[in-house]
């Protein structure tokens, strides 16, 4: 058998209740390559991942593991067989140094008994070194930062001598810098001859990382090919089905009055003298790197935390917010960075969720009507093209996309005047951004002020009107987003 | 959900053209119809069970004995589902009803203020006494961010011992008439408790599902953080809950003084234990956001059946307790399993 093919899967199907999630599907990883999984939300990609780490059992078809057939029926097993993860919500003890989380469950130990730190501390290293990352193996883990945790699982994967890695959107949480810092360790795992298999929505990481990839659709696989044979359009064609333009809309046009003016923010080791407005009907960007300062200055100025000084004016009268609950009076709306933490409330329904902001208006005296409520989140439904079976759905089982027009209803119920979005398209797939680009024109075109946060650079020049750069908590420049190109942004961002 | 169907008829209404959503709400119908109504049948099958081991378990008298039995507990078990729902507990409402049993006492007779009051000022001093408690326990947990449990259990010791305090460790004896009426008395031959806690029951259910106040209950339990940002006062509900459980225990309280002639320091010590064991039998979470006044009331129902139905059946009490405790886990366990098998 052919030792160069680390893991291969033949015919792969699996069937949830009401769903056919998985449909014969084939998939190859080659030693020293990395392969990336790509496709639309549900399409697939995770459940084909979640069967070859042993996490889910597959109802047909046959895993190969160089060469030789296997049953995983535990990440447990998987693991044994060389085959690791890292998964996109990093698990791991913050209370512990980054050598003891290296080595939990399987620690250097003396007389069976005591933990050998010298040992413990001397193999972790070893393995940063291996990858270039210069991390003291005895910091604490809660020390680090997200980007920094990821490289130490990566080094944790290596130290397994894993053949095979699971990256499920390695990405999703990190800075263009830090992008690149992962990818340059991701090649030197290549390089000795580890196989990836990475999971990602973002074109561009895509190409610039992969060299095979595998699109799947309606649990069904488009193809596979080498990523040097593909263009991005027949990529994204792939992917959607259909000839989708990976483009912007954008067709507001910003008129004059000032709908938000900040003046001079600050708020000790997070940002300073930050002052912008948005005008009605203008979609302002901000963009910067990771810890700018940029999230720091939206709570802020939604009142989630407080702000040392300066002013905020709506309209051009100076409000003053102390909580959420002002910030939303004056008619700001805020869709957070995080949707499940701190956009929705997960264990409640769809229609809990998007008439929260405003049951006001949907009760009758003391009493809620159910009639106005089922009216508004129905017409809002129809409106986002949110897909659910039910307004009474947990939202928890709505897909990313879905979700996120969720957050978008629920802030559109409230009326705001400004709706202030932080990375708006995070983890939500092609088809859906567009939808979300379409909506942000729409509601500019009705009027509003519109803020976007974004870290992904053609986004925020394709939507923007004005973008605003954060460089470690101030502002560093403004360009006009028809002008701007990405070498300006990154120049002024770093 | 019970007493807010997830169920909804009108669902396919809702949904899109593609089968797959189509066949994922007829299954997901289906599991919720066990979700919700599991409890409901457990509670159906032991009612049944008892009546063919004793016939005296399903005549009319031990019927009512059953409710009145039970209404007390089912007061302070919808204070506490109220509590629950936003991700806390209560472990003082034992003692919050034991206070809120002596004031009325003390108001209700001669012995402490000369002359007795009128029933109904000696009843709404005690609700007072018993909000008054639950607004400390809300200003702590929701203003100063201690930990609920830390919080209420403090003030299950200082309920306790200002009980002690006002009574110095006596009963308060020579209780009125008229007051007694709330805990003997009865109306068309159904007990006068049995009123006051169905009346607490509906108007309870009233707030958790038709108004601004009750969304926000099972919001902040579900994501306080996510609450805060929709513009939620998560401090104010928060407070409000502990308040109410304050209130629902005095007015148990009230009901026990009635009932046992005198105010009691000693009465409801470790009522809380049955007060939680019902809302979770009941099937709400305890991490909050998720839950029903219906399933409480089942729960409770279910603790009073069987201590009921083990008297009939001359159970020594000593089992009792060990058979209330496997069916808590019970019920729990089955919920994590049917969780973990999706």
């Amino acid at each position: 058998m052919n030792e160069e093919m680390l893991l291969e899967a033949r015919g792969i199907s699996k069937y949830f209740p009401g769903v056919q999630a998985l449909d014969g599907v084939d998939f190859r990883l080659t030693r020293g390559t990395i392969h990336a999984l790509c496709g639309e939300n549900g399409a697939g990609k995770s459940t084909l991942m979640n069967i070859l780490i042993g996490f889910y059992r597959k109802d047909s078809g046959e895993i190969l593991v160089r060469g030789k057939p296997v049953e995983l029926s535990s990440p447990r097993q998987a693991l044994h067989l060389r085959i690791s993860i890292i998964e996109q919500e990093l698990n791991f003890v913050p209370a512990m140094t980054v050598a003891e989380n290296m080595f939990l469950g399987r620690e250097p130990s003396r007389a069976m008994t005591f933990i050998d730190y010298r040992e413990l501390n001397r193999l972790s290293g070893e393995y940063l070194s291996r990858l270039g990352v210069d991390i003291d193996p005895k910091t604490m883990m809660s020390r680090l930062s997200l980007a920094q945790v990821q490289l130490v699982e990566i080094a944790k994967a290596l130290s397994r001598e894993s053949a095979v890695l699971f990256m499920d959107e390695p990405t999703s949480a990190l800075g263009e810098r830090e992008v690149e810092q992962l990818f340059t360790v991701l090649r030197t795992l290549r390089r000795e001859g580890t196989g990836i298999v990475y999971v990602s929505h973002k074109l561009d990481e895509i190409f610039s990382i992969s060299d095979e990839v595998t699109v799947l659709r309606d649990g069904k696989q488009v193809g596979s090919k080498l990523t040097s044979e593909l263009g991005r359009a027949e990529l994204v064609k792939m992917m959607v089905g259909r000839t989708l333009e990976e483009k912007f809309i954008k067709d507001n046009t910003p008129g004059e009055e000032e709908m938000l003016t900040v003046q001079s923010y600050s708020k000790k080791a997070q940002f300073s003298d930050i002052s912008l407005s948005v005008r009605r009907g203008e979609v302002l960007g901000i963009y910067g790197l990771v810890g700018a300062g940029r999230s720091e200055f939206l709570d802020a100025l939604f009142g989630v935390t407080a702000a040392d000084g300066g002013s905020v004016l709506v309209e051009g009268r100076e409000v003053s917010i102390n909580s959420p609950a002002d910030a939303k009076r004056v008619g700001i709306a805020y869709v957070t960075e995080d949707r499940k933490s701190s956009g929705l409330v997960l264990t409640s329904s769809v229609k809990e969720n998007i008439t929260i902001t405003a049951l006001r208006e949907i009760s009758r005296g003391l009493f809620l009507s159910p009639r106005m409520e089922r009216e508004v989140v129905q017409n809002l439904c129809d409106r986002l093209r949110i897909k659910t079976p039910s307004i009474r759905q947990t939202v928890k089982n709505l897909s990313g996309g879905n979700q996120q027009k969720v957050v978008l209803a629920k802030w559109l119920v409230s009326r705001p005047r400004i709706l202030v979005l932080d990375e708006p398209t995070r983890g939500i797939d092609v088809g859906a951004k567009q939808e979300i680009y379409r909506l942000i024109s729409d509601f500019a075109k009705e009027g509003l002020g519109i803020i976007v946060v974004s870290s992904e650079m053609p986004e925020i020049l394709g939507i923007c009107d004005r973008i605003v750069v954060f460089r470690r908590g101030r502002i560093s420049g403004q360009l006009s987003a028809g002008e701007a190109t990405q070498e300006q942004l990154m120049h002024l961002a770093s | 959900m019970a007493d807010e169907p997830r169920v909804d008829p009108k669902a396919e209404a809702y949904g899109r053209k593609e089968s797959p959503s189509k066949a994922f709400s007829l299954k997901a119908v289906g599991a919720s119809i066990t979700q919700q109504y599991g409890i409901v049948l457990a509670f159906v099958i032991l009612c049944a069970a008892l009546s063919i081991a004793s016939p005296y378990f399903l005549t009319t008298r031990n019927i009512l004995n059953v409710l009145q039995q039970t209404s007390v507990n089912e007061l302070l078990a919808i204070g506490m589902t109220f509590v629950i729902l936003t991700g806390g507990i209560d472990l003082s409402v034992g003692s919050i009803l034991g206070f809120g049993g002596v004031v009325a006492a003390s108001f209700a007779s001669s012995v402490n203020f000369g002359q007795a009051s009128p029933a109904i000022v000696a009843m709404l001093m005690a609700l007072l006494a018993g909000m008054v408690l639950g607004a400390v326990n809300g200003v702590l947990i929701a203003k100063w961010k201690v930990a609920p449990f830390v919080v209420t259990l403090g003030m299950l010791s200082i309920g306790r011992g200002i009980t002690y305090i006002y009574t110095n460790g006596m009963p308060i004896p020579n209780i009125e008439k008229s007051f007694l009426f709330i805990g003997q008395g009865d109306i068309a031959g159904i007990p006068v408790p049995i009123f006051l806690f169905a009346g607490v029951f509906l108007l309870a259910l009233l707030v958790l599902r038709r108004t601004r106040f009750g969304r926000y209950v099972y919001a902040v339990g579900g994501s306080e953080r996510s609450a805060r940002i929709s513009g939620v006062n998560t401090r104010l509900v928060i407070f409000f809950v502990y308040v109410i459980s304050g209130l629902l225990a005095a007015l148990g309280g009230t009901i026990i003084t009635a009932r046992t002639t005198a105010g009691l320091p000693q009465a409801g010590v470790s009522y809380e234990l049955d007060a939680i064991a019902a809302v979770v039998i009941g099937g709400t979470s305890l991490a909050g956001g998720q839950g029903t006044l219906l399933g409480t009331l089942i729960g409770a129902l279910i603790i009073g059946v069987i201590n009921d139905g083990l008297d009939l059946l001359h159970v020594s009490s000593y089992y009792q307790q060990v058979i209330k405790g496997v069916i808590i886990i019970s019920a729990v366990l089955l919920d994590s399993l049917r969780k973990g098998k999706e």
